[in-house]
């Protein structure tokens, strides 16, 4: 199991970017579709909220990869 | 203290964090009802900077405040306490609520108006932002091991039950202001949707007043009088690599499906019955607040029995029941509300209104408009209207382009029944994912930075994730005009990540303590 976390874990680094990547792409041909001011404020809206996210989901690949989940913290003394 | 009292203690404890956190929720939910109504009188489509803030007050305060308010008051929490936190948050939401329904309209004060009221809106959004996490904590905090569950999935209902007590007095209010439902319904479009705003003050004021005389979280104060308080939060939440890499996998792991089943068996469900199926306004609503009120109980079931078999199988399974039928449910909403087959009750159908109006196209074009209401052998009343449209233009001369559409559909009762089966069915879902989730989020983090760590991912997950979906749903509906379900392609792909992560990554051990 801890090697498929592991593994897993490119799969989610990979995600990361490639919604990144989705995201800008089709808030462009969205805006460019229908450029009036609603449009613009909710893809903006749309790529400043999941950009973090979706750093999130590279960092949670990173650790994945790095073993950090192969086991859970029991107590806060493992924190 | 004897078991007698202990279990008394529990019940004024869930009963004081529960009624603020609902009208909370209320709060926050009613401005969404009331979209339409609020933008006539503060957001006139015709200006547009007042459209743009409308946009902002929409988008901003329910998707990016909501975090900010977590991490604020998280903050404060783990720094202050829960008790205090939590009823500053109650206040600054009762305030803000009330605040919006004395707001005089555009037409009184202009660019004020709408100002004020996004900035009372954001501060909504900061509100709920530190309640949700206050309030789980603090009930957390009280319930022993083996019940956890069981008692924060009260915490749980409340989110589902503001729904319902908002539509339900938005309903009541629509209706009595007149002896005539048309003069009503009028006059709650001229004044009466302010009322729905007043009514949380009343709410708000009884809740401050049980909550002042609840004690601190005996955790808490332990923590406090052993000094052992954290002296900055947001750094060991979020800069302690331990605690963070728990933040991730609390959001996309749990939170993130949570999120998406929650909003799309309440608000797209709702949404898809009343602009794809074209339900009446009233059916619309109350076919949801049947299902609610139905499936409700079942956030204390599944709470309760994740105390026995743990949290993460109900939420997991929850989740892949509703990413794997959401397809077949609203396309039975389609079908059973289609007039294809259906048997019009002749010598029953009623002009209601016949009328030719210049085409906005082409103003030489002319288009005749007649509306009529027909009636069904099974009870079904739609409203159906017929569209023909006479081009001016040579090359069309001879073409009238004919277009029938149905809206107003008043469903007979064996449909009614059958929707709030699949409502409840939907809201089912929504309980599997739901109910144990307090209890998750809290058993994963330690003591003195609990309310800041459960926060955030809880707010990304339900409001960012969860919150986007009735306007990605919509959005994607657009993109792909000929599919009517295309909407749930975010729902069931943000699902399926969240599953598959849940499924693999995350323990079903019941943190046994959580003093620590």
């Amino acid at each position: 199991m801890n090697s498929l976390k592991r593994w897993l874990g490119i799969v989610w680094l990979i995600l990361g970017p490639v919604t990144i990547y989705y995201l800008i792409k089709t808030a462009a041909d969205e805006i460019a579709k229908k450029p009036v001011i609603d449009t613009k404020i909710q893809w903006a809206v749309f790529v400043i909220v999941f950009i973090p996210i979706a750093i999130g989901m590279i960092i949670f690949g990173y650790y994945a990869i790095k073993g950090e989940y192969d086991h859970l913290p029991e107590n806060s003394k493992e924190l | 203290m004897t078991h007698e009292s202990e279990s008394k203690k529990i019940w004024q404890v869930i009963a004081a964090s529960s009624v603020g956190t609902l009208i909370e929720w209320y709060d926050f939910y009613i401005f969404g009802s009331l979209a339409t109504v609020i933008a006539s009188q503060f957001f006139p489509k015709t200006n547009p900077t007042a459209a743009l803030l409308s946009t902002l007050a929409t988008f901003a305060a329910g998707f990016i405040v909501r975090p900010f308010g977590a991490l604020v008051f998280g903050r404060l929490g783990d720094l202050i306490g829960r008790k205090y936190t939590f009823l500053l948050t109650l206040i600054l939401m009762g305030g803000s609520t009330f605040a919006i329904g004395l707001v005089p309209g555009y037409a009184s004060i202009g660019f004020a108006a709408p100002i004020l009221v996004l900035l009372l809106r954001l501060l909504q959004g900061l509100a709920l932002g530190g309640e949700y996490g206050g309030a789980a904590t603090y009930v957390a905090e009280h319930a022993p091991a083996n019940r956890r569950g069981y008692y924060t999935s009260w915490i749980q209902t409340t989110a589902t039950l503001g729904l319902f007590f908002s539509l339900g007095v938005i309903l009541l209010t629509r209706h009595f202001l007149a002896p005539d439902l048309d003069t009503s319904i009028k006059r709650f479009n001229d004044w009466g949707w302010r009322i729905p705003f007043w009514v949380s003050i009343l709410l708000v004021g009884v809740s401050i007043y049980i909550r002042l005389r609840m004690n601190e979280s005996p955790l808490f104060a332990k923590l406090k009088t052993e000094g052992k308080v954290s002296v900055n939060p947001l750094k060991e939440s979020f800069g302690n690599k331990t605690n963070l890499k728990m933040v991730l996998l609390a959001l996309f792991g749990a939170t993130m499906g949570q999120g998406v089943v929650w909003y799309t068996g309440q608000f797209y469900a709702q949404s898809f019955l009343e602009n794809v199926c074209n339900i009446d306004f009233d059916q619309s609503r109350t076919i949801l607040i049947w299902g609610i009120l139905l499936a409700t109980p079942f956030f204390v079931v599944f709470g309760g029995w994740s105390d026995k078999i743990g949290r993460k199988w109900i939420m997991l399974v929850g989740m892949l029941l509703a990413i794997g039928t959401y397809q077949f449910i609203f396309k039975q909403f389609i079908t059973l509300t289609d007039p294809a087959g259906k048997t019009e009750l002749t010598g029953h159908r009623k002009l209601l209104e016949d009328k030719t109006i210049v085409s906005e196209k082409n103003a030489a074009d002319s288009i005749h408009q007649v509306t009529s209401e027909v009636h069904y052998t099974d009870g079904a009343v739609f409203k159906e209207v017929k569209t023909d449209t006479l081009f001016a233009n040579a090359a069309h001369a001879a073409v009238t382009q004919t277009v029938i559409k149905y809206k107003d559909k008043k469903v007979d009762t064996w449909t009614y029944r059958k929707l709030v089966g699949w409502i409840f069915v939907l809201i089912l879902y929504v309980t599997m994912v739901y109910g144990p989730i307090a209890a998750f989020l809290v058993e994963l983090f330690p003591t003195r930075i609990r309310y800041t760590s459960m926060s955030l991912p809880y707010h990304i997950g339900n409001g960012v994730f969860g919150g986007l979906t009735p306007f990605i749903a919509t959005l994607l509906t657009t993109i792909y005009v000929t599919d009517k379900l295309s909407g749930l392609w975010y729902t069931i792909i943000i699902g399926a990540v969240c599953l598959f992560i849940g499924a693999v990554y995350i323990s079903n051990r019941i943190d046994p303590d959580v003093n620590d």
